[in-house]
């Protein structure tokens, strides 16, 4: 994401949607600051968004998160004004969309927004192709180009040569690409996914997950995606924001999310999170000692003397991973003169600093020295200590970095004689 | 009760109404005669050009293409035992009827169940119509009829499009209302116009309703043809009224038979036509 920039797509600025008949009361109402449950006894309205202020930056994934009647679903739509906000304005590359009219609206929707259903919302009565192809038709696009564009665009969702099959003979998850495939179609700015993948059994759901990710990373769209699953929002959000009774009630990254929350609702949503699925090995990698290939062992024996520990990692001068060296080795190369070359231990473990907890629980548990960290050119960025890695796991921040650096060394045992 | 409220004479107020249209608008009235007449004619004409065997073989092949082979055997079958029971062209003249009532009453009924789909206030002023057209006893229109387009074909042929016409519209609108909310969102989220979401969208959905609601007119449409032969239409209803005024136990059940066998051909046809195709599954 750091390579992007950081242009402002969406601007939503104080958007609310009230439900019912005397929804000006109920405004004014929520203005004094009156709670969801005050107002429905009072008025009889519904609110379905609060207040809802937030920016989507161009090209990122922003996940609205919230459990079933959290308003999720009506904010989305208030995005293409499926439904009419009552307040606020929402701003689309700087244009108030709320401000348009019939046609200008319905060009927003040709041109910019493709929307994904929960549960698909394909037409029955129309092929795969004839469905894919539904947006371009409606804008009288001549018929031989929008037909190769719907077919590039399934392609693109793995379809190739399901255009003449109906909906009806196609899997859940096929189905949903068709869905995707249609919205794609349209070549829009911004896809708004709807609990895209809540109605796929999880192994699809997974799949498609990865495949949503890729096509981000190929086309680069702003994705709006609706979730109720937290474990979805935190595989796929570049940015997370969590609904409650129609409100935001936080807006982060999913590390914030995860690691601060700003109250107890969403420390409560996120206490059963599994973090062996979300932090990774740059999150709860220690700083690596290391010595360079070039000394001599008596030198590599003092430096893990004074460490007090038993193996150290070696490295070239421009910080590559050349192997391990234990403090016996070392013994024996000073008593041989051997250089630290000869006893070298090539054959070390390493992961990337971007795998799973769960991809590191078999490396890390059989592993004899700590497991290394090493970015794509091998060059040694951490090492990952069992302590650590189950310390991470219990939720204790000491033991995990922010934003996935090494921001300082940390020493559980310095903090503990320090605490005496 | 009767010395407490005067009686108000409705009756003498509606034979003024009825008089003043007849007066006005006669020669209306006279142009739409003779147009609706010379449909039926038409129809008749066209199928009393061929001879029967080859016309029931025609209806056979037909009921083929829309349904199946049984079903286009047993039409076949069905047209030859009316031919052959002598009643051929009373039979033509009913069909004739039947299918311009029909006719008129999909090309009406469609396009306003359609227009109740879309605003409430024309559901809420017709709904109540369509009851009076349904439950108000067909005599009772047949008499103002009579004086609007004089004896014949005609004044039968209104009667059956105002009883045959509701279950289409009825049924057109309910189709299109019952295309599921989220297939309307997504019409609207690709910007849709109300006329492609309709006719792309909701009308081929809502076909199989549209369709049962054409098969209930024709069935309704068959029960008047014995009401209609009574202002003069002619067809087969009109031996059945014979055969009663006359007390002709076995002429009457003899052309209820033949009523019958062409009711359940064309039921069974129009069943049939309202299945959309999906790649082998009905929706």
């Amino acid at each position: 994401m750091e390579e992007t920039t950081f242009k402002k797509k969406i601007e939503v600025k104080n958007a609310s949607k009230i439900f019912g008949k005397s929804s000006k009361r109920a405004a004014q109402l929520l203005k004094e600051g009156k709670s969801k449950k005050e107002i429905l006894k009072e008025t009889g309205a519904t609110v379905g968004v609060n207040n809802a202020a937030f920016d989507v930056y161009d090209g990122e994934i922003f996940v609205i998160m919230g459990l079933s009647g959290s308003g999720k679903s009506t904010l989305v739509r208030l995005l293409n004004r499926l439904i009419d906000p009552t307040a606020g304005q929402i701003l689309l590359d700087g244009e108030d969309i709320v401000k348009m009219n019939k046609e200008q609206l319905r060009n927003v929707r040709r041109k910019k927004i493709g929307m994904v259903f929960q549960n698909f919302a394909l037409f029955p009565h129309r092929t795969i192709l004839q469905n894919t192809v539904y947006g371009l038709e409606i804008q009288g696009a001549p018929k031989e180009n929008r037909e190769k564009q719907a077919v590039e665009s399934l392609r693109l969702v793995g379809l190739a040569g399901y255009e003449a099959q109906y909906p009806g003979q196609l899997s859940g998850g096929m189905q949903q690409r068709v869905g995707l495939a249609r919205a794609l179609a349209n070549n829009p700015d911004i896809l708004l996914m709807d609990e895209a993948f809540s109605a796929l059994d999880p192994l699809i759901r997974k799949d498609m997950q990865d495949e949503l990710l890729q096509l981000h990373e190929d086309m680069g769209k702003t994705i709006i995606f609706i979730t109720h699953d937290l474990d979805e929002a935190l595989r796929i959000g570049d940015r997370i924001a969590l609904m409650k009774d129609g409100e935001i009630v936080q807006i982060g990254s999913p590390e914030e999310i995860l690691m601060n929350p700003s109250n107890d609702y969403v420390e409560r949503f996120v206490e059963d999170v599994d973090l062996s699925k979300v932090l990774t090995a740059n999150h709860i990698m220690k700083h690596a000692d290391t010595v360079q290939i070039d000394r001599g062992p008596r030198v590599a024996l003092r430096l893990m003397e004074s460490l007090r520990i038993s193996s150290i990692y070696v490295v070239d001068k421009g910080g590559r991973l050349m192997g391990a060296l234990t403090a016996q080795d070392a013994v024996n190369a000073a008593e041989k003169g051997l250089k630290i070359e000869d006893v070298l231990i090539k054959d070390v473990i390493t992961v990337t600093g971007d795998s799973v907890l769960t991809e590191l629980f078999d490396v890390v548990s059989t592993a004899t020295i700590p497991v290394a960290v090493v970015d794509e050119k091998n060059r040694l960025k951490g090492i990952i200590i069992r302590g650590a890695m189950i310390g991470a796991l219990a939720g204790d921040n000491a033991f995990i970095n922010e934003n996935g650096e090494i921001t300082e060394v940390i020493e559980p045992e310095a903090e503990v004689t320090a605490h005496e | 009760m009767n010395e407490l409220l005067p009686r108000l004479p409705f009756a003498d107020w509606i034979d003024t109404g009825v008089d003043w249209l007849v007066d006005v608008f006669g020669p209306v009235f006279d142009g739409i005669a003779t147009g609706l007449e010379a449909t039926v004619e038409t129809f008749v004409d066209i199928m009393d050009f061929p001879p029967s065997i080859l016309l029931a073989v025609i209806f056979a092949l037909l009921a083929w293409w829309f349904s199946t082979k049984k079903i286009a055997l047993f039409t076949l079958i069905g047209f030859l035992f009316i031919d052959y029971l002598g009643y051929w062209y009373p039979m033509l003249q009913m069909l004739a009827l039947v299918l311009t009532s029909v006719a008129i009453a999909i090309i009406v009924g469609v396009p306003i169940g359609i227009w109740m789909s879309q605003s409430l206030t024309t559901k809420r002023i017709i709904t109540p119509v369509l009851d009076l057209m349904q439950t108000m006893p067909a005599f009772v229109y047949l008499i103002p009829a009579i004086f609007f387009f004089n004896i014949g074909v005609v004044p039968g042929l209104v009667a059956s499009i105002i009883f045959a016409m509701p279950p289409t519209i009825r049924l057109t609108m309910l189709g299109i209302e019952q295309v599921p909310k989220d297939l309307i969102e997504a019409t609207e989220a690709f910007g849709s116009t109300t006329w492609q979401r309709l006719l792309k969208v909701q009308i081929p959905l809502a076909k199989p309703n549209i369709m049962a609601g054409v098969n209930q007119s024709i069935m309704l449409s068959l029960s008047m043809v014995v009401i209609a032969s009574m202002v003069g239409a002619p067809g087969l209803g009109t031996k059945v009224y014979q055969a009663v005024t006359q007390l002709k136990t076995g002429v009457g059940v003899e052309t209820g038979v033949a009523i019958v066998l062409v009711a359940i051909i064309l039921d069974r046809i129009t069943q049939h036509a309202g299945r959309t195709k999906q790649g082998g599954k009905e929706s």
